[in-house]
């Protein structure tokens, strides 16, 4: 078995004797209290890139969220199919990817790199496919740590394909089967990090979101998508005990980023995204209540939140993911960053190299100026993350609900809440008051046209019961019962 | 203001159940009930279709528009439909095999039913057969084909070559999703392309000459 990667000051719990089927089966379909009572990072001056007060130690010695931000690679393939016949040239693409990725990460010097192989659908359906790819990956990072002393850790991010039945089964059946069975073999040939995008819940929440319904938004995200987190990430974590790797993080990608995406297109209102990504930070929590150490996964825009919640560090992106999907938080993002990333670039060519290298390169850059403020001290520190958080903020109130004061008003008023339900409702509530009283203030922009939002999501909040067992019965007779089966989340 | 012009504005700002009740109205004083469709519910959703491509509504607006005209044509359905009347175009939209995104997709079909196409949409994860199955069954005169994936898009080239197998050039072909591109389209021989939603109707209208 491999040496653990082990969270700083704490060991890994089991003896890799249990199993995933064996996790004991809890009724996730009452309401059970947050594990997090209070803020691990209370003070927004203590919220910073590259420290955080519970770091994760690798294998090879990473310390992320020890004292310096490292670059998080990620890549994916150009337009091309994936299935047994082009196997051989999707190798080549992932064996090229990582020996001229890491060669230029070894020339630039970077003091280590996470590397995270986020696959496409077949490679979870066929794991065989997966695993080849993540065996080529470790040998490459190995090879750059034999050649050139470059350390480096494997984050393995299989896709969530349970939604490929519709409606979506999230406890049983072939695409959970298969998702485990590539988790099981990732972590066994030697992946450190275990992440995926999960994607519980997100059956009602695209029409939520097309509705600007925060009912439903609240009702995927917080009842059903808690439920699912609970149910998936204890699993995962037994499988990383049994293997010596840990459970990294989710992300509400399919929820916040949607909404993202779709405010940036212009098809749903910023503010109303804004909200969405506060609400988004009690889901994706519950997988540090069930075992999760971080990095949390990078386009997890709600990380920051959770990084005041829990302490553990955090992978961001931002400016560096245009080349996945444009944003408002270029630069707010990286204030929080403990590894930086580049969500996704295709394997193609550009006018400096490989894409990959290249982006390798602007991430190895950014890394290298945050850790230079790091390295001069607190005040240079919080100088830059002063300037990276007042670049956006005023501009989008996407960008405003991340400034280090509404990260942490908005972690208080989750931890603060008795139960998820009311936790999301707790963030919403929060993040909207804070939206109101930038622009009120003068600090913040918001377009004419999206003005009238905040006051109709306010009294959407205020129809909403308080106790959750009627916030369900309340919601499940609005959704549509042809698109989720309640009983997949034990409701 | 006319009933028509009531009902159009009642539409156009999503009022339900005033449109409803103007089409009560209108087919009360005689007015035939495909008139209904063309001259008010028609262009109430060309003009919020329009106020949509230009930025000025969210879709969630765009949406209340629609789910009006849903009201108003459950009214007049039954009526066309006993006359023979069926509305002149069909199109089928669908994401290709192996992809799940669909939101994208979802917008498209929106602003095609708007501008009064009869759409079937079928899913996510759609593979060529069951394209060509539905073009074949709904007598399509378009279909369009959405990809968010680059590892998917080879699956739009596999649905164009299913469907120019199985019923030729018939039916016209509109692709569309993040990686797509203009080029793609005419490297695959699909007959159209559309970076938004917005575009994707004026490009639906031209392919099939309604524009
Ligand atoms: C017929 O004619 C036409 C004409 C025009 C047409 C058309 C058809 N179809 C679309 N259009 C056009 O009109 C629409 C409206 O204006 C536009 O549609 P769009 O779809 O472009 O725009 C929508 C309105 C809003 N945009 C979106 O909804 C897509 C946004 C991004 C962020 C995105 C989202 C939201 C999601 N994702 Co996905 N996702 C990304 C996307 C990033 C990006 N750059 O697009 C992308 C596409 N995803 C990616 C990935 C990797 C994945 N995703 C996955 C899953 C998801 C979510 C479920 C979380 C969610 C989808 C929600 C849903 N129901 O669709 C997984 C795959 C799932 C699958 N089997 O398909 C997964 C593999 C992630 C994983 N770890 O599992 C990346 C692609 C990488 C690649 N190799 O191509 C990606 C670029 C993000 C990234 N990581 O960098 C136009 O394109």
């Amino acid at each position: 078995m491999n040496t653990s990667a082990i969270p700083a000051g704490e060991t890994i719990p089991g003896d890799g004797s249990a199993s995933v089927q064996s996790v004991a089966k809890a009724n996730f379909g009452v309401s059970v209290p947050l594990k997090f009572r209070e803020l691990a990072i209370p003070r927004a001056d203590d919220l910073l890139f590259g420290t955080a007060p519970r770091p994760l130690v690798t294998r090879h010695g990473l310390r992320i969220g020890g004292g310096m931000v490292y670059p998080e690679l990620n890549f994916t393939l150009p337009t091309m199919d994936v299935s047994a016949a082009t196997m051989p040239l999707v190798a080549r693409h992932y064996r090229e990817i990582i020996s001229d990725a890491l060669r230029r990460a070894g020339e630039l010097e970077v003091p280590g790199v996470v590397i995270e192989f986020e696959t496409v659908p077949p490679m979870t359906a066929t794991p065989a496919f997966g695993l080849e790819i993540v065996n080529i990956l470790l040998e490459g990072m190995e090879a750059a740590r034999q050649s050139h002393g470059l350390r480096s850790a494997l984050r393995m991010t299989p896709n969530d394909n349970r939604e490929f039945a519709r409606p979506p089964v999230m406890r049983s059946g072939e695409y959970w089967e298969r998702m485990v069975e590539l988790f099981e073999g990732s972590a066994e040939a030697g992946a450190e990090l275990l992440s995926i995008e999960s994607v519980g819940g997100k059956e009602l929440h695209d029409e939520a979101l097309m509705n600007c319904d925060l009912g439903q938004v609240i009702f995927s995200q917080c009842v059903l998508g808690v439920r699912d987190m609970a149910f998936l990430w204890e699993r995962l974590c037994v499988i990383a005990r049994a293997h010596g790797a840990v459970g990294a993080g989710d992300t509400a990608c399919g929820f916040g980023n949607t909404a993202m995406v779709l405010a940036e297109q212009k098809m749903i209102p910023r503010v109303f995204a804004a909200v969405v990504r506060a609400i988004s930070a009690v889901r994706t929590l519950v997988c540090y209540e069930h075992g999760a150490v971080g990095p949390g996964k990078d386009c997890g825009y709600e990380n920051p939140i959770l990084k005041a919640i829990t302490g553990r560090p955090m992978a961001m992106e931002g400016k560096t993911a245009a080349c996945a999907h444009l944003s408002p938080l270029g630069n707010i993002a990286a204030a929080y960053a403990d590894t930086w990333s580049n969500e996704s670039v295709q394997n193609i060519k550009l006018l400096g190299g490989m894409a990959p290298t290249c982006y390798l390169e602007q991430l190895a850059y950014d890394c290298r100026l945050m850790n230079r403020a790091l390295g001069e001290g607190r005040e240079s520190a919080l100088t830059l993350r002063r300037w990276l958080v007042d670049s956006d903020a005023g501009l989008d109130p996407q960008a405003w609900i991340l400034t280090p004061e509404s990260v942490i008003a908005i972690a208080t008023a989750i931890v603060d809440a008795p139960d998820h339900y009311r936790a999301g409702l707790a963030a919403a509530r929060c993040a909207l008051r804070r939206l109101k009283e930038a622009h009120a203030g003068g600090r913040l922009k918001i377009v004419p046209r999206e003005l009238g939002f905040l006051d109709s999501m306010e009294r959407q909040l205020d129809e909403l019961p308080d106790a959750e067992g009627d916030f369900i019965e309340q919601q499940m007779a609005l959704a549509d019962p042809a698109k989720y089966l309640p009983e997949e989340y034990g409701l | 203001m006319t009933t028509l012009e009531l009902l159009s504005e009642a539409v156009a700002s999503g009022k339900s159940k005033d449109a409803k009740a103007l089409v009560q109205r209108a087919l009360d004083e005689g007015t035939a009930p495909v008139e209904i469709v063309d001259r008010a519910l028609v262009p109430a959703m060309a003009s919020v279709g329009e106020q949509f491509k230009n930025n000025l509504i969210f879709v969630p607006e765009m949406l209340i528009a629609a789910r009006a005209m849903k009201e108003a044509m459950s009214l007049l359905e039954p009526k066309l439909l006993a006359a023979g009347i069926t509305p002149k175009y069909t199109a089928v939209i669908g994401t290709v095999q192996g992809d799940l995104h669909d939101i994208g997709k979802n917008l498209v079909a929106i602003m095609w039913k708007g501008a009064n196409f009869r759409v079937i949409d079928l899913g996510t994860n759609v593979s060529p057969a069951k394209f060509v199955a539905a073009v074949v069954e709904h007598k399509a005169q378009l279909v369009g084909l959405s990809a968010l994936l680059t590892t998917t898009m080879p699956a739009i080239v596999e649905t164009v070559k299913a469907i120019r197998g199985g019923v030729g050039q018939a039916v016209k072909i509109m692709v569309g999703g993040a990686p797509v591109t203009q080029q793609f389209a005419d490297e695959i021989g699909a007959d159209g392309y559309a970076p938004d939603a917005g575009s994707a109707v004026d490009r639906a209208q031209a392919l099939v000459g309604a524009a």
